[in-house]
Order: C-alpha cells, then sequence, then structure tokens
C-alpha cells in the first residue's frame, strides 16, 4: 500500500460527549472563573451609578442631598455592598493575573510575578489614598 | 496474607458492540511504587487483554498516556495509585477529543492547529553551516524556555472548556508553540504567525480561565503565553494605526 | 465583523478592567458607604461643583465611566457566548453589549461636556 494515510475528521463510531451549558458548574475553578467573569456585571452597574451621581450633583443642591438620602436606603447600601464585593474579587483576581500578560524584562531577567503583582498592588493603594484625600480636602 | 488492592473504574468503549461507553470495575494490587499507568497494563496483562490505551516512555516525556483521573487530566505514569486513595479511581479518556475506543482519543484536530501555527524557525535568509551557529545568550534561552518544554501532551486542550464550547479553537498547546517560536531569537516569522493567530478561533477566543496551565505536567504556562501573545497583537495594531502605511 | 478591532477591544477591555479595579472599591466606599452614613463628612455641593468645572476632573471621569463599560461589554459578551452557549445570536450579544457601552459614554460624554 503505496497511498498516503488519510485521517477522517468525522467518523460515525467514535464517541463525541456533548458538553452541558451547565459545564462551569462541575469544577470549583470553573465556578470560580464564570464567577469572576460576573464581577463585569457589578462594574457597569457601579460605572452607571457614578453617571448618575455625577449627573445629581450637577442639577443642584438638593439633588445632592436627595443622592445621599437614596445611597442610605436598604436597596442601595445592598446593592453596593454586593457591588463593592464582586469588584474588590476583580481587582484581587486582576492584579494576581497581571503578571501573566504583562513580561517586564529588566536587563534581560524576567520580574518575578510577586514584583509585578505587588505594584499593582501598590498603586491601588497609592490611587485610592490620593482619590480619598482629594475629595475629603474638599 | 491478602495483599492491599484498589479498584480502578474503566471507561470503556468498543464501538463494535456497544452505542456509548460505560465503566468496568478492576481490582488491582495497591503497590506504593504503582501509577495508574502500572494497574492498567495490569488489567491488560491480567484481567482484559482487550483494554486499550496509549502509553510509551513511561517517565513524563513522551506525552503519550494523558487520561482523566478521578475527573483531573493527568499523565498517568505520574499519578501514583496512592495519590488517588480512596478508591475507586475513575479513569477516561481526554475531554473534548472523539473516543476511537476504551481510553484511545483521536488527537487529529490538534496536529492540524499545530501545523497551522508553523512551530518551525522561519527565516528569510538561513545561515550557511560554514558561517557556524546561531548564538544565544542564556537571557535569550529564558525567554521562550518554558514554552518550548511542550509534550503535546493535549492535557490542556482537556482542561480548557473554551476549546470543549468551540471545537474550532486553536488551543492552549499550539499558541504556547507559536509563542515559542515568536520569542527565539533565531525566528523571523511572528508576522506570518499572527494572521492565522488572529483569526476568530486563535488567541481572542480565550477567556484566561487558566486551567491549561493549573494542568499542564511540564509547566509550560500556557495561559501566560496566549496573554502575552494578546498583549503583543494589540501592541502592534496601535503601532500600525498610529505609524504610515508599511512601517512596523 | 468586529474582528478588525478585536485587538481594539481587548486594549480597551483591559483599560477598563484596570482602572474599575484601581479606583472603583475607592469611589464605592467613599460615595457608597462613608459620606451618605456620614462615616466621613461628605464634600459640600459647592466643592464638588468646583472640582466639576475643572477639565481634568471631567476627563478623569469619563475614563472612569467609559472604559469599565466597555470592559463589562467585552467580557459580558463573551460570557453569554461561552457560558450560555449563545452561539447562533453572536451578532445580536456584541452589538447590544458594545452598543449599550456607546450609550452610556455618549452620555456621560455629554453631561461632562455640558457641565459648567
Amino acid at each position: 500500500m503505496s497511498e498516503p494515510v488519510h485521517y477522517t475528521p468525522f467518523h460515525p463510531r467514535w464517541h463525541r460527549k456533548r458538553v452541558s451549558v451547565w459545564w462551569w458548574l462541575k469544577k470549583g475553578s470553573y465556578a470560580l472563573f464564570v464567577l469572576r467573569e460576573l464581577t463585569s456585571v457589578f462594574v457597569a452597574l457601579l460605572a452607571l451609578l457614578c453617571l448618575w451621581q455625577v449627573r445629581a450633583v450637577m442639577q443642584g443642591p438638593v439633588a445632592y442631598v436627595e443622592l445621599l438620602a437614596w445611597m442610605r436606603t436598604p436597596f442601595f447600601l445592598g446593592l453596593n455592598a454586593v457591588s463593592l464585593l464582586f469588584v474588590l474579587f476583580h481587582a484581587v483576581t486582576w492584579f494576581n493575573l497581571a503578571p501573566k500578560a504583562m513580561v517586564v524584562r529588566v536587563r534581560g531577567k524576567r520580574v518575578p510575578d510577586w514584583a509585578v503583582a505587588g505594584s499593582n498592588y501598590l498603586a491601588w493603594v497609592v490611587l485610592s489614598a490620593a482619590v480619598a484625600f482629594l475629595l475629603m480636602r474638599a | 496474607m491478602s495483599a492491599a488492592t484498589v479498584t480502578l473504574e474503566v471507561a470503556r468503549y468498543r464501538p463494535e458492540r456497544e452505542a456509548s461507553p460505560c465503566f468496568e470495575a478492576y481490582e488491582v494490587p495497591l503497590r506504593n511504587d504503582w501509577t495508574v499507568l502500572d494497574a492498567l497494563n495490569h488489567i491488560k496483562d491480567t484481567a482484559d487483554g482487550s483494554l486499550s490505551f496509549r502509553w510509551s516512555c513511561r517517565m513524563g516525556v513522551c506525552g503519550s498516556c494523558g487520561m482523566k483521573v478521578n475527573g483531573e487530566p493527568k499523565l498517568t505514569c505520574g499519578t501514583f495509585l496512592s495519590d488517588c486513595l480512596p478508591g475507586p479511581i475513575r479513569v477516561e479518556p481526554l475531554d473534548y477529543f472523539p473516543v476511537i475506543r476504551d481510553l484511545v482519543v483521536d488527537i487529529t484536530d490538534f496536529m492540524k492547529k499545530l501545523r497551522k501555527v508553523k512551530p518551525w524557525i522561519i527565516r528569510k535568509q538561513e545561515k550557511p553551516t560554514s558561517q557556524g551557529e546561531y548564538l544565544q545568550t542564556p537571557d535569550q534561552l529564558d525567554a521562550y524556555k518554558p514554552f518550548s518544554m511542550c509534550i503535546n501532551c493535549l492535557l490542556c486542550y482537556s482542561a480548557c472548556p473554551i476549546y470543549g464550547l468551540e471545537p474550532s479553537f486553536i488551543g492552549p498547546a499550539a499558541l504556547a508553540l507559536a509563542q515559542r517560536y515568536n520569542q527565539d531569537s533565531r525566528d523571523e516569522g511572528s508576522a506570518e504567525r499572527l494572521g492565522i493567530v488572529s483569526e476568530h478561533d486563535g488567541i481572542w477566543q480565550c477567556t484566561f480561565v487558566g486551567e491549561c496551565s493549573k494542568v499542564c505536567p511540564k509547566n509550560v504556562d500556557p495561559a501566560g503565553a496566549i496573554q502575552q501573545y494578546k498583549l503583543t497583537v494589540a501592541a502592534r495594531w496601535f503601532r500600525s494605526l498610529l505609524l504610515p502605511k508599511g512601517a512596523h | 465583523m468586529t474582528e478588525r478591532f478585536t485587538p481594539l477591544l481587548w486594549a480597551v477591555f483591559s483599560a477598563g478592567g484596570t482602572i474599575a479595579a484601581l479606583l472603583f472599591p475607592v469611589h464605592v466606599l467613599l460615595f457608597g458607604f462613608a459620606f451618605p452614613l456620614g462615616w466621613i463628612e461628605p464634600p459640600s455641593h459647592e466643592a464638588l461643583r468646583g472640582l466639576l468645572a475643572h477639565p481634568l476632573t471631567r476627563l478623569y471621569l469619563f475614563t472612569l465611566i467609559s472604559l469599565p463599560l466597555f470592559h463589562w461589554a467585552h467580557r459580558f459578551r463573551y460570557t453569554l457566548y461561552d457560558g450560555l452557549q449563545l452561539k447562533h445570536l453572536t451578532e445580536l450579544i456584541a452589538v447590544l453589549c458594545y452598543g449599550t457601552a456607546l450609550l452610556g459614554s455618549a452620555a456621560a460624554a455629554y453631561l461632562l461636556w455640558t457641565a459648567t
């Protein structure tokens, strides 16, 4: 037989398992992954909340006081609490994964992962402090 | 004196007589230096000679013996029975590849994708042998060495949910190997590979689940390779936007 | 359809994710809890209007709103595609996600541009 071997991509007797829509519940790490991806929903919610807050401030002092009152309601306290948890989860997973994507080389040697992640955390603290300072000084 | 034994639940699939896979249980001696591969060979020697599975080097360098042990993709030659206790130990073929028979899967899809990414040194001009070898510093070797450790065992494909959901996805190992050559100082082919990996089923399908790097037995870190690739391609995209056409 | 722009979409997703990670926690802590509940004296309305008047503040706020919206759009699009296996709706999902982000960004831009 001098003919080249020919592989068939589909063979009727080979078994192919269908992937269930609940695939992400099969393993803990898959579920954590989906949770991480869902943090984006709360990121979007917070962005829209910020937009609403800016609008309230621009509408005048009465609207501003009303906004602060709205934020005190159980609904918004709850929403903000859940959003904060999700956004913190997003931040921690984001900073921990950053070294995988951003390979920094100093004098030919790769900067270790903990240093890249650490500088992200440092930036987080510094920027948060700066924002807080600016707003509290006002 | 009765020696300790452990039960192995092995997936069987004999297409000539059954429509879908089933499990068969076998009692195997629990020796503390035995791996799952040793247990499978024991079953084939003593219980059922028709049990089909792939293996070769039995020391974790050939990539043949990849299977799922208790739901996790593993090299059976490196998975000790004592680490899988208590039994029964479930042995199944790798996920997301069609099963030909028992524990043997068809890997043609991967072979096609591997070839597609051109995993070899591409140069405009080969250096003639008379001019000597290509020199590389240890730092230049460091840039791609982890990606070169891939043994094509396909555990990463079995762990990648994206590959399961989107069979046309090029996949972790192939993309890591493309990056291995992109990062090699001797290679000049990254532009050529760019078109292939930038397609819909290339790097952009990956959502950084990260399971591939977790199961890799050689610490290749394909997830890292793909994220680095995304960054490089994005940077290139912006550069081509800001620089006049034709410039790189 | 959006394949030519995937590198750009990914870059914006990354930028948005970084901004959300670095700055959203402090904003939620302050405007969601500390100021409304009085843990810290909230800034006066005049002070906030003063800050808003500055073009840098408006640029900061636009980035704070727009980029994370695009981060959500890109990530959520893939979550729907993979998680719920809605492959047959892939174009609709892309339009809905990026479209919403564009609308939100346009609203933010309009609002901040007209702020005096």
